[in-house]
This record gives C-alpha cells, sequence and structure tokens, in this order.
C-alpha cells in the first residue's frame, strides 16, 4: 500500500518548475473543452493574452480587476497569518458597500474629496465590525471564526437584499428593484479607465508591506499564529492582539466595497462581489501569506478573469467554457502544491519513517 | 495461579533512528497475574507495550502469544489475540453513551443495533466485574474515572484477556485508584491477565504479583513482589551512580532571591496538580528539580512565570508578591524562563521563524514607536552564535526548526542569559541532547551561577542532576516529597522520595 508521506521544504527552483509544468498541463488538459466547444485551443490561449493586454482599454480592464481582489487578499491574508480563519469577507465587502452607499443617502451633496474620505472611513468601520463580532466571540469564548464568519456572510448579502429590493429600492427604476446609481460627486475620479481605486490600491500595499514586516503588531500577528503559547509567554496581550488583526482584516475588504461601488458597479447590489471574497482566500494561500505574492498572484488571477470574459465575445464560446478553463488551471495550480509538500512511500519503507 | 506463560517477549530491539528505544528486551506474561512494569521516563515501557500491542514493529526479537509464535504488525491483530491496551488519553466520543462507544467499531457490532441484547450482554459483564458503568450516560457526563472503566470495559467486552494498562493511576484520586484496584482483581479472578506500567512503587507493592524494571531502554530484572522490597526496586529503578563530567562549582550562597510559600494549582481534571509547594531559592545557587514526568515541574515553572493560573500561595520576589501578575511584567521584573517543552519548540521559540526573530520576540518592545527594527537583534544574534558556536547555516531567513536540537536549545537559553534575567528557570535544558551539547549547557548554567544568579533546573536525569545541583527538591504528584544535598544522599533516596516517600526531614518542614 502506498502511504502519503511529508516532504522536506522544497527549493525555490523546483517550485517554480512544478508550478509552471502545472500550468502547461492545466493548458493542455483544457483543450480537450476549448475543442469539444468548437474553437482552436492556441488561437483562444492567444486571445486571452490579448484580452488582457491587447489595448489600453483592455489592461485598464485587468487592472480594474485585479484590484479588488488584491485589496481582498490582503484582507484576509493579516487574520490567515494569525491562523484565523476569515472566510467572511464577501461580508465584509457587502457590509463596506453598504456603508458607502450609506454615507451618500445620509450627506447627498458633500463635495467629492470629503465625500470620498469620510466613505473610506465608513466602508472600514463597517468591514472591520463584520470580523470585530466573530473575533470578540473567538477572544472571549473560544467560538469557530471559520463557521462564524461564514454565516455572516448570509446575514450581510440578506441585508443587502432587503435594501435592494425594498427600503433602498430607487423609485426611479419603474419597479426594477435595484438601488440609485450614486451622484456623480460620490464616484472615483478615473483616466481612461483607470479610476483612482489603484493609486488607494498601491498606498495599501505599502503600507500592508510595513504593517506585516516592519511593525510591532505585525510581528506579534505572526507569533500569535504561531504559537499561542510563545505568544502568551513573552507577553503579547492575546486579546488585543486578535482583536486588531480584525480590525484591520475586515476593514480592507469593507473598503473593497467602496471602491467597487464608487469605482465600478456605481451602486450597491447584491452581486457586487462576485465571489471575489473567496477567490482572495485562494490568493492569499497560494500566496504564502507574503505581500508581493499576493500582489503577483492577484495579477495572475485578474488576467484569469479578464481573459475568460474577452474570450465569450471574441470567440462566441459559451461563457461556461471560460469559466471552466479557469477552474481546470486553479485544479492543477492547487494540485501542484500537494506535490510540493508530499510524496508517496511504499509500505515497505513505513518502519523506518515511524 | 500457574505457570502458563501467555505472553513471551525475547530479544526484543526497536531503533528510532540513532536511539535504541528497546535493547534485547525480556518480558513475559502468566496466565492470571498482575504484572508491573517499573521504570523511570524513557526506559523503554511505553516503547515495549506499544510493540505487543501492534502499533511498533520490533526491529528485531520474537513475541509468542499463548503458545503461538506470532507477528502483530497492528493494534486489530493485537486484538484478535486477545490483547488490549488502554490508551493513556482516552479516545471516547464524547457525545455519544456509554453503550455506544462500545459498539462503535466492535466487530461484534451488527449493521442494524440490537440495543437489548447488547445491553443484555453488557449488564452482565457490569455485574461480573463490579463496574460502576450506566449504559445510557453520555460521555461528556463523566469523571476521569468513569471515562476509564468504560475504556477498560471497551477492551473486555471486544474479548481481550491481556490487558495493558499504562499508567492508570496517574488520573485518579486515590478512592478511585482503590476500586480500579478493585476491577483489576475480579478481572485477573475471571481468568484475564493484566500488565500495568507504572512508577508508584507503593502502587506496584498493592497490585502485583511479578515485577519487571526497566531502565534505558533494557531489562533490569523480573522480580517475585514476595521476595523484594520497595527500596530494592527503587534502587534497580534509578541504577548505580554514574560518572559525569557534569563539573560542580562551589559558590558561597549569596542572599534570598525567590521564596515560594505553598502553592497549590489544579490541572483540567481538578486535581492537585502542585499541593503546597514551598521552598527558598538562593543567589548563587543551582537548585535541582527532580520527578517523575508530570509531577508538577511544567506548572511549577509556568506558575512561576504567571502562565499559568495557581490557586493559592504566595511568590515572593524582591519583596513582592507575584502571583496574579500577567507574564509580560514578571518577564519584565527580570525572572526568565526557558522551558523546553515535549516538543521542544512549543513556548520559548518561534520555530518556522529565523535566528534574529527569535532574539527579536524578547527584545522588539524596547524600541519606542510602532515598528520594528532588526538592526540590533542582528547583532545579538550574531553574536550568541559566535559565543556559543552554534551550528546554522545562516542567522536569517532560515528558521530554527532546521537545526539540530542542540543548537536550538542553545539559541533558547543563549538569548535568555543575553537578557541578563535576575532569575532563570530552566526546564529539560538538556532533553534530546548529545554530550558536547549537554556540556555546553552545563558550562553556561555554571557560568550564571558563578555571576550569583539564583538558578532553577529542571531535569530529568539523575546523575546530571546530584553532580549539578547545590540542593534537589523532590516532587511527586504535586508535593515536595524532599529538599536534599545531593552530596549527602543517595541516588536510591530520591528514588524513593520520586515514587511519593516522603522524607522525614522535609515532613517536619510542611507542617511548620
Amino acid at each position: 500500500m502506498l502511504h502519503i508521506v511529508k516532504k522536506d521544504l522544497p527549493k525555490t527552483r523546483e517550485k517554480i518548475v512544478v508550478r509552471l509544468s502545472a500550468v502547461v498541463a492545466a493548458l493542455a488538459f483544457a483543450s480537450i473543452i476549448v475543442l469539444v466547444a468548437g474553437a482552436n485551443p492556441i488561437e483562444l490561449y492567444i486571445g486571452i493574452v490579448q484580452g488582457c493586454f491587447g489595448s489600453v482599454y483592455r489592461f485598464a480592464a485587468t487592472i480594474e480587476k485585479m484590484v479588488p481582489l488584491l485589496v481582498l487578499s490582503l484582507g484576509v491574508m493579516v487574520a490567515f497569518k494569525m491562523r484565523f480563519w476569515n472566510i467572511g469577507a464577501e461580508g465584509q465587502f457587502l457590509m463596506g458597500a453598504v456603508g458607502t452607499t450609506l454615507v451618500v443617502r445620509l450627506l447627498p451633496n458633500l463635495p467629492l474629496p470629503l465625500m470620498l474620505l469620510l466613505m473610506i472611513v465608513v466602508s472600514f468601520a463597517f468591514g472591520a465590525i463584520w470580523l470585530i463580532v466573530p473575533a470578540f466571540f473567538k477572544a472571549r469564548f473560544g467560538t469557530n471564526e471559520t463557521l462564524f464568519t461564514l454565516m455572516l456572510n448570509y446575514i450581510a448579502l440578506t441585508l443587502v437584499t432587503a435594501l435592494q429590493y425594498d427600503f433602498w429600492k430607487d423609485p426611479a427604476a419603474s419597479g426594477m428593484p435595484k438601488i440609485a446609481n450614486l451622484p456623480p460627486n460620490a464616484l472615483l475620479p478615473s483616466a481612461s479607465g483607470f479610476n483612482l481605486s489603484i493609486l488607494m490600491a498601491v498606498i495599501i500595499v505599502l503600507a500592508m508591506y510595513y504593517f506585516m514586516n516592519r511593525s510591532k503588531i505585525g510581528f506579534e500577528i505572526a507569533v500569535l499564529g504561531e504559537s499561542e503559547n510563545t505568544a502568551r509567554y513573552i507577553g503579547i496581550n492575546v486579546t488585543k492582539t486578535i482583536i486588531i488583526a480584525a480590525l484591520v482584516s475586515g476593514g480592507l475588504c469593507g473598503v473593497v466595497g467602496m471602491m467597487q461601488t464608487t469605482g465600478v458597479s456605481g451602486a450597491l447590489s447584491t452581486q457586487i462581489t462576485g465571489g471575489l471574497g473567496f477567490t482572495a482566500i485562494i490568493v492569499a494561500w497560494l500566496s504564502g501569506l507574503k505581500v508581493p505574492f499576493v500582489v503577483v498572484n492577484s495579477f495572475a488571477f485578474a488576467v484569469l478573469l479578464q481573459g475568460a470574459s474577452y474570450i465569450q465575445t471574441a470567440f462566441q464560446i459559451p461563457g461556461s467554457v471560460a469559466e471552466m478553463i479557469q477552474a481546470i488551471i486553479l485544479f492543477f495550480i492547487l494540485g501542484s502544491e500537494f506535490v510540493l509538500q508530499y510524496r508517496f512511500v511504499s509500505d515497505k519503507t513505513k518502519s523506518e519513517v515511524a | 495461579m500457574n505457570n502458563d506463560y501467555v505472553v513471551k517477549m525475547e530479544n526484543i530491539t526497536k531503533v528510532f533512528g540513532k536511539v535504541k528505544a528497546l535493547d534485547h528486551v525480556e518480558f513475559s506474561l502468566k496466565k492470571g497475574e498482575v504484572h508491573a512494569i517499573l521504570g523511570e521516563n524513557g526506559a523503554g515501557k511505553s516503547s515495549l507495550m506499544n510493540v505487543l500491542n501492534g502499533i511498533y514493529m520490533p526491529d528485531e526479537g520474537q513475541i509468542e502469544v499463548k503458545g503461538q509464535l506470532v507477528n502483530i504488525s497492528s493494534p486489530k491483530i493485537a486484538l484478535d489475540l486477545g490483547i488490549g491496551m488502554l490508551p493513556q488519553h482516552y479516545k471516547l466520543v464524547d457525545v455519544f453513551s456509554a453503550m455506544e462507544n462500545v459498539t462503535a467499531g466492535s466487530r461484534k457490532t451488527t449493521p442494524f443495533l440490537n440495543k437489548k441484547k447488547i445491553l443484555d450482554e453488557m449488564g452482565k459483564l457490569i455485574a461480573q466485574l463490579g463496574m460502576d458503568i450506566n449504559p445510557n450516560k453520555k460521555v461528556y457526563e463523566m469523571s476521569v474515572a468513569e471515562k476509564q472503566s468504560l475504556e477498560i470495559f471497551k477492551v473486555l467486552y471486544r474479548g481481550a484477556d491481556i490487558l495493558i494498562l499504562d499508567e492508570p493511576t496517574a488520573v485518579l484520586t486515590p478512592q478511585e485508584i482503590k476500586n480500579l484496584f478493585e476491577i483489576v482483581k475480579k478481572m485477573v479472578a475471571t481468568g484475564c491477565s493484566v500488565i500495568i506500567i507504572t512508577h508508584k512503587l507503593e502502587e506496584v507493592m498493592e497490585i502485583s504479583d511479578r515485577i519487571t524494571i526497566m531502565r534505558k531502554g533494557t531489562t533490569i530484572q523480573t522480580v517475585n513482589k514476595e521476595e523484594t522490597t520497595p527500596q530494592e526496586l527503587a534502587g534497580m529503578m534509578v541504577g548505580d551512580v554514574m560518572e559525569l563530567n557534569v563539573p560542580y562549582v562551589a559558590v558561597e550562597r549569596g542572599p534570598k532571591a525567590l521564596e515560594v510559600k505553598a502553592i497549590t494549582a489544579i490541572d483540567r481534571n481538578k486535581v492537585n496538580i502542585l499541593d503546597h509547594v514551598s521552598f527558598d531559592l538562593y543567589a548563587g545557587e543551582i537548585l535541582g528539580v527532580a520527578g517523575i514526568a508530570g509531577s508538577g515541574q511544567k506548572e511549577l515553572c509556568e506558575g512561576i512565570a504567571g502562565l499559568y493560573h495557581l490557586k493559592s500561595g504566595e511568590i515572593i520576589f524582591e519583596g513582592e508578591n507575584i502571583v496574579g501578575k500577567d507574564p509580560e511584567k514578571i518577564s519584565q521584573m527580570g525572572i526568565s524562563l526557558s522551558f523546553v517543552p515535549e516538543d521542544r519548540l512549543g513556548m520559548g521559540l518561534v520555530s518556522s521563524m529565523d535566528i534574529i526573530d527569535n532574539v527579536l520576540l524578547k527584545d522588539y518592545r524596547n524600541k519606542k514607536g510602532m515598528g520594528i527594527s532588526r538592526v540590533v537583534s542582528r547583532d545579538k544574534a550574531e553574536a550568541l552564535v559566535e559565543r556559543l558556536n552554534v551550528s546554522t547555516p545562516a542567522i536569517e531567513n532560515h528558521a530554527v526548526s532546521l537545526l539540530s536540537g542542540g543548537n536550538i536549545q542553545k539559541v533558547l537559553l543563549g538569548r535568555e542569559i543575553e537578557l541578563e534575567p535576575k532569575l532563570l528557570v530552566t526546564a529539560y535544558a538538556t532533553r534530546g541532547l548529545d554530550v558536547g551539547s549537554s556540556q555546553i549547557i552545563y558550562e553556561l548554567l555554571n557560568e550564571q551561577k558563578v555571576r550569583m544568579k539564583p538558578i532553577m533546573y529542571v531535569g530529568e536525569d539523575l546523575d546530571v542532576l546530584m553532580s549539578l545541583c547545590d540542593r534537589i527538591m523532590v516532587l511527586c504528584e504535586g508535593r515536595v516529597t524532599g529538599i536534599v544535598d545531593p552530596r549527602k544522599t543517595t541516588k536510591e533516596a530520591i528514588g524513593l522520595m520520586m515514587s511519593g516517600v516522603i522524607s522525614e526531614g522535609e515532613q517536619a518542614c510542611s507542617i511548620s
């Protein structure tokens, strides 16, 4: 019989080789589906690249997809570094968007800079609260944060549904269940498709790099994640650290709600997250919870997303095929992690291992 | 009792890496006897039983069960042969009832439970053994003793007639121990044979028929209970005094640095893990703490460092009672704890971080502001690596978990000493280290002693304790059974104290 045994740490070169071959294998495998769908795989893959980088407009679209994913991934990364499994980025995202919309509804006539600033603060607070609640219960009573944060997603989603279909329904939309678009003084300024959220993302990346690698609290979060005993031993206030990490993690995810509402969709809706809150978990994890790799991987995912939406129109293939290609690539990359970390041994050598 | 052997183990050898856990061990079990295996920690008791239970495969040797030469490759096969082992940590499903736990996984169980039939069967066996088990009670409502009875019952219900009990009394109160022994006697009367692993001499003398003493992976002797005394057993258990190259440095003892007054703490099972422990620690001395593992050493160290909740008692340090202060405060007062738990990297170090970051652990607060700086820590790490001769490829981006045990230990102790603590508490400082590395650690400790630091040294190896320490405090089940001068006592006497025999001098002390 075969047994699965954990390997020693793989070398950087081995990692690169394995991951690249995973992508190549995934593309080869996906070709079968592309052929069945009646397209030429090679042309299609070239199409993906063109769709992402073919023009300024398309590149802007790629970046537009990258920004929310990047910030969400940085958000969940902070919590994951502490081994706090924040599965609730979706909910924090939605709550951030709710906070943003609330600002506009309460103070519709603020000048743009003040409006944006206030929206950032409120969306951050809304997202943070959505994570501090489970964090508090975890720190105080030892509740399971995975279930707690996951369930809060559905509460946030139901809240937005209620707002969209009832409380905040736009009377001018002739019966359509939608929330009114934001006025011009609440939209992120943009130039040739690139909006201001890119600048925000750059600032957030730099700040998070400092936070995780050079700040006391970031160091404490890392220690706490590795060993609560050590953290207690060197005198870290465990409850306080958990709450601060939750504040940053939830807050960042909340700010994404503001970026998307004011920069992309123009209005709050139940569709606004597009499942990015869950994709962010994969990105953060694949990046080994390190800021530079989060940036790289968010970009790679954005290429997949944008490429997929482009080939649907350019090659007239169903959207589901594009999604399948995405899923196959993802599946192979995740599978390659297994190859990197484990190996198979046969029964005969077992006594040595035991 | 007759002379039929139900188990005969010959020449059993088991090697883990470079360590010989079992070295040509002989063991036999007669039908209907209670056979105690006695030995210190790491003597190989549990390893031997794991071989018999099919968890380890021996590298050498043969096992005969009931006259048949057998190859026990899994606990399932062991159970087929009638061998059942009671795990040290109970493996019960909390939300299941006693009956459900007994039937789950049993091969007697049919796809659809015939509850009435099972209850009948269980009832008969329960009555026969005089056990106190309610088949419908849920496990989470049970006390530790009830859970243990249930585990024993589970093994018996599955048809075992050779029962291995691994330290069964460690978690029980005296009354519960009495009940357990009653059950054991009834089991033996019905034809079962019982192996009991323990280190408590009085229990051995009470329950067993024969006793096998193990030390450092070998069998020392198997004796009949009638033909031996506790003193003789203790002597065999600890062995002769070995000449070690651990230098004792004579230092004129300084003023009292720490006064511990009657501290008491309870563990998860509400058992007193520390029971009115009192002692003093002076500047310029190494106070050794001896005892069988789990006698309260961990809780004592953590209690002093403010990491374990103490129910009562006082710890006076620099004229102040530090019980109830938080660990950060205590650490700032200059009490340093370098505790090495079973997994070595549990508390003092962060295994996935490099040496710099591990030095930074104790340093990062000293810098003002929000940020951290690795500049100072880098210098300290470099100095530490050079001074203690730590062999590591790099101090940066090289996780300490990748270092050898000795080097990890040097990093931990070196960092603590670098902080110039006013009190050094160290536990199992040389666990798993080779002779050379241990030597460096002893020298480090002696160096601190010469500098008039008070040091508490929790150790396992009596020989080392006796040559390194100025005084040795012996713990047994959370109580101090003696504080002795190792140069005026024998290893055997300490062995007896470790097994719960209170030395006369100390008894007088604890009353006062």
